[in-house]
Order: C-alpha cells, then sequence, then structure tokens
C-alpha cells in the first residue's frame, strides 16, 4: 500500500512537473507547479515530516505560488517559449538527462551509511513530529532560525526599494 | 520504501529543473525551474532525516523554504522593474553586461 502511494505520487510530480516546464503559458505553468508542489507534500507525509508538509502547503502552496500569478498577471508578458535555436535546446536537454543518469547510476550501486540520531521511531510515536520539530529548532537551530527572520526582513525591505515608483 | 526510492524521485524532479532553466527563455518560467529545484532538495533532505533518525533535515527544510520565499520576493520585485525598463521578460532580449 505504502508503494503504490509512493509511486502514485511520485508519477503525478514528475509528469506534472514536466509539464509546468512545456507549457507556453506561464499561468498554466503555474497551476501544473501547484499540483507539484501538492504531491511533494503528499511525499513529506510519507516520510514522516507532517510538520514541513503542512509547511509546504502554506508556504510554498499559498504564498509563494500566489505571488508568482500575481506577478504573471501583473506583467502579462507575451509569451516567449523555448529556445529559438533547436541546436541549444538539444543541447540542454540532453544535458540534464546526462547528469539525472550519472546521479541515478551512483545511487544504485551505493549504501547510504551514517551516524543515526536521537530520532528513535519509537520516540517518533510517543512525542509526534511537531513536538520533535519544536524541540530541535528552538534549541540547536535557534541562531540560524532568528538569521533566517533578519533574511526574510532583508528580502522584504529589498523588494519594496526595487518594485516602488521613483 | 529504500532511501534509494526517494533519492532517485528528487535526482528526477531536479532534472526536469534543471531542463527547465537550460531550455526556457522566459524570466518567470525559469524561476520556478529554480523553485523545482530546491523542492528536489527538500524531497532528499526529508529523506536523510528519516531513514538517518535525525530531526536536522527538516529543520534545514524550512530554512531553504524561507530562502525560496526571500528568493522570490526579490527575484519577482527585479523582473518588475526589469519589465518596467525594457518591456520585455524575455532572457534572452536582456544583455545589460554585454561589452
Amino acid at each position: 500500500m505504502e508503494q503504490v502511494i509512493f509511486y502514485i505520487l511520485a508519477f503525478v510530480a514528475i509528469v506534472s512537473s514536466l509539464f509546468m516546464i512545456t507549457r507556453n503559458n506561464p499561468v498554466h505553468s503555474a497551476l501544473w507547479m501547484l499540483l507539484t508542489f501538492f504531491a511533494v507534500a503528499g511525499i513529506f507525509v510519507q516520510l514522516d515530516a507532517e510538520f514541513v508538509a503542512a509547511i509546504q502547503v502554506l508556504v510554498y502552496a499559498g504564498a509563494i505560488l500566489v505571488l508568482y500569478l500575481f506577478v504573471v498577471m501583473l506583467l502579462n508578458p507575451k509569451s516567449h517559449g523555448f529556445i529559438k535555436v533547436p541546436f541549444r535546446y538539444a543541447i540542454g536537454v540532453v544535458a540534464s538527462v546526462i547528469i539525472v543518469f550519472q546521479v541515478l547510476m551512483t545511487l544504485k550501486s551505493s549504501e547510504v551509511i551514517g551516524k543515526l540520531g536521537w530520532v528513535t521511531p519509537q520516540l517518533a510515536q510517543e512525542l509526534g513530529n511537531v513536538k520533535m520539530f519544536g524541540k530541535e529548532l528552538f534549541t540547536t537551530y535557534l541562531v540560524p532560525f532568528e538569521i533566517a527572520s533578519i533574511l526574510l526582513l532583508v528580502a522584504m525591505i529589498g523588494a519594496i526599494v526595487l518594485a516602488k515608483k521613483d | 520504501m529504500t532511501l534509494q526510492h526517494y533519492l532517485a524521485l528528487s535526482a528526477i524532479i531536479f532534472g526536469v529543473g534543471i531542463t527547465g532553466v537550460l531550455v526556457r527563455r522566459n524570466l518567470i518560467v525559469m524561476f520556478m525551474s529554480l523553485e523545482l529545484m530546491l523542492n528536489a532538495v527538500n524531497i532528499n533532505l526529508a529523506a536523510f532525516s528519516k531513514y538517518l533518525h535525525a530531526m536536522s533535515g527538516q529543520v534545514f527544510i524550512v530554512f531553504v523554504m524561507s530562502v525560496a520565499a526571500a528568493e522570490a520576493a526579490v527575484g519577482l520585485a527585479l523582473i518588475i522593474t526589469l519589465f518596467k525598463n525594457k518591456e520585455t521578460i524575455n532572457a534572452d532580449e536582456v544583455n545589460f553586461f554585454k561589452g
């Protein structure tokens, strides 16, 4: 059952991301991107990361996608599809296919080893994902968390400065 | 499900993102492909977080997301400014830095 769900989600994610980069209309691209984000959120749920799945839907599908849709509809540019030169187009596709193929071959012949952390499955069952997540975020990663908030503030001010009429 | 399944899915989505950046000329769609690549990285982090019994992967997903949000805000503001000045968002027609 778990496998079936994984393969369905993976199929949806890959197909919708392919549709996303091949649509000529940017609005259609944005809507296919929404479907990709939801499929990735489902993958997160499968990986026992429920809180991250919720954040994925809220931040990516809710905020970032709406920002993209706003800009697309604000500018309403004429459609620029793909590279006009077929040679460069072919090089782009071939290069990325080679990269993916190499990564997949490496995955096939390698084994992942590493030091196991403190989140045992039994502890995860007991505490729940959100509690452990908050504990880790606000103890070990407190300073990076604060820096992330400063980053968002700077980005907000930068966006206002760039986009305001002068 | 093994870790390799998730890593393979992430690699494929990352490859689709690379293809999008390389073959598209629309700046907005190129930015969307960038988000796709960040999403692939997030899948990797979540998978390692589960299979190595560690929480740090999920925390780093949140940091990646905040960087993605900041990048989207600043990048789209730049695109709007560019469109106001040059009336185009085609990457081939933007050549400020060409000598």
